[in-house]
C-alpha cells in the first residue's frame, strides 16, 4: 500500500493541499486587509500624530517590550533552571504551580495590583511603618505594566525552558562536571546555549502578548501602540489610520520573530534525553533560600490575587452571583475547547506543510500567518469583519457575520503562533532514522502513525492545547465584538463590571475564570499529561 | 515519506477543523435567535438595562434580545451587517457614539411627538436621528476636608495656579472627557480652551487614572484635593460609604452652566420592527421608566418634569449647559487633538 503511482499520489493530495491553501488564505485574510490600508493616506492626521503622539509611544512601546523580555527572561529561564537541576523542599508542587499564572488574565493581575498597592493604601501603609518605603504610586512610569506583564507570561519561558532543561542529557552534565565547570558554568556553557531556541521561543510569544494588550496598559494609562490604535479609531474613527498604525505594529511583530529565527540558526537540536533527577545538590540552607524565594514568586503572583479576589467576591457576592454564570461558564468552557480543538488541528496540518515544503514562498506566507498573535484583538476582529461583510455583501447572505464563524476565525488568527512553536518543537525531534528503523520492521503507515507519531507529537500537542484553551478563555475583544446571542462569556462580564470600577463585583467572574483555568490544568496533571 | 503517513490522517483532520466551524456557520446564525424579537445593541452596561427591558415586556408582550458591547465596536458591528443586520436599536453611553452612528448613516428618523414633547431639543440630535434618555453631570468633586468650596467655581479656575499638584483627572481616552474639552472649545474658542486644558496639565497631582472611581479614591487617600467626576459615579460611592468626605460641587454655575452628557437611543436605518423600537423608545421616556431608567445608575432622568431620585437629589438643583449636544459631538474630533497636543494623557 505504499506503493501509490505518482498519479495517485497526486490526486490524494489535491484536496489536502487546496483545503491548506484556503486556510492558509483565510489566516492571511485579516493581515493582508491591514496592509492594503496604506493606499489612502490622512496626511493631516499623520502630522498630527508624528508631532504630538509618535515618539512618545515608539519608546513607551519599546521600553515596555524591552523590560518585560528582560523581566520574563529571567524569571522564566531561572526558575526553569533551578526546578530542572536542584532538589528542594516542594519541588514538585512548585515546578506545577509556576506554569498557573498562565490562568490570570493579565488585565485581573493588573486591576488587583492597582487595588492592593493603592497610592496610600493598606499595603502602602504597612510599607511605610515598616520599612519607611514612601508613598509611591504605582502607576508611574514603565515599571507597573511591565512589572504585571511580566508575572503572567513569564510562564512561557518557563515552561518552554523547563522542557529544554529536562531533556538535556545527565551524562552530558557529570561530564562538564568533571572537567571542573561549577553549576553555574555549566548553565552559561552547556545548558543555556543549548536551551536557547526554546527560551527565544518563548520571549518572543512572550512579547507578541505583550505587544497585543490592551487592557494592562489602559488600567495604568500607559501609552503604547496599541492603545493609539484604539485611539485613532474610537477618536478619530479611521479605520485606515488604525491598520496603518497596526501594520507598524506587525513590524514590531516581525522584528521579534526574526530575532527568535536568529538566534535559533541552522541547529535544530534533537535531544532525546530525560533527566530524571536533578543533577546538582544544594547544601541544606541553600535548598530552603530556593524554596522559600520560588515560594515567594507563587505568592505574589497567585496567593495574593486569589486572597484578594477572594475577599471581594465574598463582599459582593448577594450582589453579584446569580443563575446566568453558569452559562457564562459552559459558553466559556464550550467556545475555549471547541476553538482550541480547530487551532491544534490547524498548527499541526501548518505545521506539516512547513516540513513538507521547501519553498520560499510558502514558507513566507505560512510565517506570515502566525503574525495574528502580535494584533491587539480588536483589530483583528475589525480586520475580519471588514472582510467577511464583504462575503456577506457578495453572496447577499449574513451568514458570515452573527454566526460562531467569524470568533473562530478570530481565534485560529490570532492564537495559531501559540500553537505552532510546542507542535514545531516535538515535530523536529522526531529523527528519520526512527522511522526508517521502524519501516525496516514492516511497520506501515497506520502503525507508523499511531504507535511512533502521535505519541511522540503527544507531549507537544498536549502544550499547544492547553496554551491555546487559556488564551481563548481569558480572550476579550474579538469575542465581545464577533460573538453571535446569547455566548456571553466570563471574561465580558469582568470587562463590563470592571469598566465602570466595580471591581469587587468583577472579582467574581474573574475568580470563576480563574479556577477554570486551574482546573483544566489539575485535570491534565492527574491524567500524567502535563505536569 | 511524511507524505503517505500523513494523507488520511490528515483528510480526517481536515474534516474537524471544516466541519466544526461549518456546522457552527449554519447553527448559530444570529438570524435564528434574533427572529421576531426586538433586538437591542447596546453599550449601556446589562445590569443597568435589563430589569428595565424585562418590565417592558411584561407591560407591552414586545419580547427584547439584548446585546450588549463597546460602543464603537458595536457601531462597527452594524455597519458590517448592513441591511442584514438584526438589530433595531442601538443604545450608547454618550452623545459622542450616537453621534457618530447618525453621521454613519445608521439611524433612521425617530419621527416621535412624544419624544419631542418629553426630551428637551438640546438633548436630541438636531436632525431627530437619536435622543437622549437619561443625563448625568460631569461636575467637579473636591475633599470636603481640605477644601473650601467658596474657592471653587469652575472648569475653568481649575486651570488657574492655585490648583497646582492639587488636581486629579481621568484619562483624556474616555470619551467623557471629550465632550467636556468639546463644550470648552465651543463656547470660549480653541485658544482659550488650550489654556484651560493646558492650566490643567500643569497643576496635576498625578498622572491621569483609567476611571472615575480612581480619581476619587486619590482625593481620599490624600494625592489630591479637587478632580473632574461624572455625577452617577459619586453617586456609587456614597452608597458604600454614606460619610465618605468628598462632595459635588455644581461647575460653572455664574457661567455656562454644568456640562451634562446623555445616555440614548437610535432605531436602527434596516430594521424590520421599526413600530416596535419607537415603541421602547417613547415607553422609556414615560414617567416610570425615565425614573427608574435614571435610578439604577444614579442619574438624572432626561425629562425635566421627572424628578430624580432621593439619593441623587441629596445632591442639590444645579444649572445645567443648554449646549447641544450635535455641537458638541461636531467638535469631539478637535477636543481630542487639543488635548494630545498639550500633552493630556
Amino acid at each position: 500500500m505504499n506503493r501509490l503511482t505518482s498519479l495517485q499520489g497526486f490526486l490524494l493530495w489535491i484536496p489536502v493541499w487546496s483545503i491548506l491553501a484556503i486556510l492558509v488564505l483565510l489566516l492571511l485574510l485579516p493581515i493582508s486587509y491591514l496592509f492594503g490600508s496604506w493606499g489612502n493616506i490622512d496626511i493631516q492626521l499623520w502630522e498630527h500624530f508624528s508631532a504630538n503622539l509618535l515618539d512618545e509611544l515608539t519608546l513607551n512601546t519599546l521600553l515596555l517590550v524591552l523590560s518585560v523580555a528582560v523581566g520574563t527572561l529571567t524569571l522564566g529561564t531561572g526558575l526553569a533552571w533551578f526546578v530542572v537541576m536542584y532538589e528542594f523542599p516542594g519541588r514538585r508542587w512548585l515546578s506545577w504551580l509556576l506554569l498557573l499564572p498562565f490562568a490570570m488574565p493579565a488585565y485581573v493581575l493588573a486591576f488587583v495590583f492597582l487595588g492592593t498597592f493603592d497610592y496610600g493604601g493598606t499595603v502602602q501603609q504597612w510599607l511605610r511603618t515598616f520599612f519607611s518605603i514612601d508613598y509611591f504610586d504605582i502607576r508611574e512610569g514603565v515599571f507597573g505594566p511591565a512589572l504585571v506583564l511580566t508575572l503572567v507570561f513569564y510562564p512561557y519561558v518557563y515552561l518552554l525552558a523547563r522542557t529544554a532543561f529536562a531533556n538535556q542529557a545527565i551524562s552530558m552534565i557529570e561530564n562538564a562536571r568533571l572537567l571542573g565547570c561549577s553549576p553555574a558554568s555549566v548553565f552559561w556553557r552547556l545548558s543555556f546555549p543549548l536551551a536557547r531556541p526554546a527560551i527565544a521561543a518563548g520571549v518572543s510569544l512572550a512579547l507578541m502578548e505583550t505587544l497585543a494588550d490592551f487592557g494592562t496598559v489602559s488600567l495604568f494609562n500607559y501609552s503604547t501602540f496599541t492603545t493609539a490604535i484604539y485611539s485613532v479609531w474610537e477618536d478619530f474613527h479611521s479605520l485606515t489610520a488604525a491598520a496603518q498604525l497596526s501594520t507598524l505594529l506587525l513590524l514590531f511583530a516581525v522584528m521579534l520573530l526574526g530575532m527568535e529565527k536568529l538566534s535559533r540558526g541552522r541547529r535544530a537540536f534533537t535531544q532525546q534525553a530525560n533527566l530524571d533527577r536533578p543533577p546538582f545538590v544544594l547544601k541544606n540552607w541553600q535548598r530552603w533560600l530556593v524554596s522559600f524565594s520560588i515560594w515567594m514568586i507563587v505568592v505574589i503572583v497567585l496567593i495574593i490575587p486569589i486572597v484578594q479576589l477572594g475577599v471581594w467576591s465574598y463582599q459582593s457576592l448577594l450582589e453579584e452571583w446569580d443563575a446566568r454564570y453558569f452559562d457564562w461558564l459552559s459558553n466559556t468552557l464550550v467556545l475555549s475547547v471547541s476553538s482550541a480543538v480547530i487551532i491544534v488541528s490547524s498548527a499541526l496540518l501548518m505545521n506539516i506543510l512547513q516540513k513538507k515544503t521547501t519553498g520560499k514562498t510558502v514558507r513566507f506566507l505560512l510565517f506570515s500567518a502566525r503574525l495574528g498573535y502580535a494584533l491587539p484583538g480588536v483589530v483583528l476582529a475589525i480586520g475580519i469583519m471588514g472582510v467577511l461583510a464583504w462575503f456577506n455583501q457578495q453572496l447577499d447572505t449574513d451568514w458570515f457575520i452573527g454566526g460562531l464563524f467569524a470568533l473562530y476565525l478570530a481565534y485560529l488568527v490570532r492564537f495559531i503562533a501559540v500553537a505552532h512553536g510546542p507542535i514545531e518543537s516535538r515535530l523536529q525531534t522526531i529523527r528519520p532514522s526512527i522511522i526508517e528503523a521502524a519501516r525496516n520492521m514492516g511497520a506501515n503507515s497506520t502503525r507508523l502513525l499511531w504507535e511512533i507519531y502521535l505519541p511522540l507529537l503527544k507531549p507537544g500537542l498536549i502544550a499547544a492545547f492547553i496554551l491555546a484553551f487559556l488564551d481563548i478563555s481569558k480572550e476579550l475583544p474579538a469575542t465581545y465584538l464577533l460573538r453571535p446571542f446569547g455566548w456571553d462569556t466570563l471574561a465580558m462580564r469582568i470587562f463590563e463590571l470592571s469598566t465602570e470600577g466595580l471591581y469587587q463585583r468583577a472579582a467574581i467572574p474573574s475568580l470563576v475564570l480563574l479556577l477554570l483555568g486551574i482546573a483544566g490544568l489539575l485535570i491534565l496533571r492527574r491524567l500524567n499529561l502535563f505536569r | 515519506m511524511l507524505h503517505n503517513i500523513f494523507s488520511k490522517w490528515i483528510t480526517a483532520g481536515l474534516a474537524v477543523v471544516l466541519l466544526t466551524p461549518a456546522t457552527a456557520l449554519v447553527t448559530s446564525s444570529g438570524a435564528l435567535a434574533a427572529e421576531n424579537k426586538l433586538v437591542i445593541y447596546s453599550a449601556r452596561k446589562e445590569h443597568l438595562l435589563k430589569p428595565l427591558l424585562d418590565e417592558f415586556t411584561k407591560e407591552t408582550g414586545i419580547e427584547t434580545l439584548l446585546y450588549t458591547g463597546k460602543d464603537s465596536a458595536l457601531i462597527e458591528r452594524v455597519k458590517a451587517e448592513g441591511d442584514k443586520t438584526d438589530a433595531d436599536i442601538l443604545m450608547m453611553a454618550d452623545a459622542g457614539n450616537l453621534g457618530y452612528a447618525a453621521e454613519q448613516d445608521l439611524f433612521a428618523k425617530l419621527d416621535s411627538q412624544t419624544v419631542r414633547e418629553r426630551i428637551p431639543a438640546h438633548l436630541r440630535d438636531d436632525q431627530d436621528r437619536w435622543t437622549g434618555l437619561s443625563v448625568r453631570a460631569r461636575t467637579l468633586v473636591y475633599s470636603t476636608e481640605r477644601v473650601n468650596p467658596k474657592d471653587l467655581s469652575g472648569y475653568q479656575d481649575l486651570a488657574d495656579p492655585k490648583w497646582q499638584g492639587k488636581l486629579c483627572l481621568r484619562t483624556s481616552k474616555k470619551v467623557y472627557n471629550k465632550s467636556l474639552v468639546a463644550s470648552l472649545i465651543s463656547h470660549y474658542g480653541e485658544d482659550q480652551a488650550e489654556k484651560i486644558v493646558t492650566g490643567w496639565v500643569n497643576n496635576l497631582a498625578a498622572k491621569p487614572y483609567a476611571k472615575d472611581s480612581q480619581v476619587m479614591d486619590a482625593i481620599l487617600a490624600g494625592r489630591c484635593d479637587v478632580g473632574i467626576v461624572n455625577s452617577y459615579y459619586f453617586g456609587r460611592l456614597v452608597e458604600k460609604k454614606p460619610q465618605v468626605a468628598l462632595a459635588l460641587f455644581w461647575a460653572d454655575q455664574q457661567g455656562h452652566g454644568t456640562h451634562v452628557n446623555i445616555s440614548g437611543a437610535g432605531i436602527i436605518k434596516s430594521s424590520d420592527q421599526a413600530a416596535n423600537a419607537r415603541t421602547l423608545i417613547e415607553w422609556l421616556t414615560q414617567n416610570k421608566a425615565q425614573s427608574l431608567y435614571a435610578e439604577v445608575n444614579q442619574e438624572y432622568p432626561a425629562d425635566p418634569q421627572i424628578p430624580p431620585s432621593k439619593t441623587v437629589a441629596s445632591w442639590g438643583k444645579f444649572k445645567a449647559d443648554d449646549l447641544s449636544l450635535s455641537e458638541v459631538v461636531r467638535l469631539q474630533q478637535q477636543a481630542v487633538r487639543l488635548m494630545q497636543k498639550v500633552g493630556y494623557r
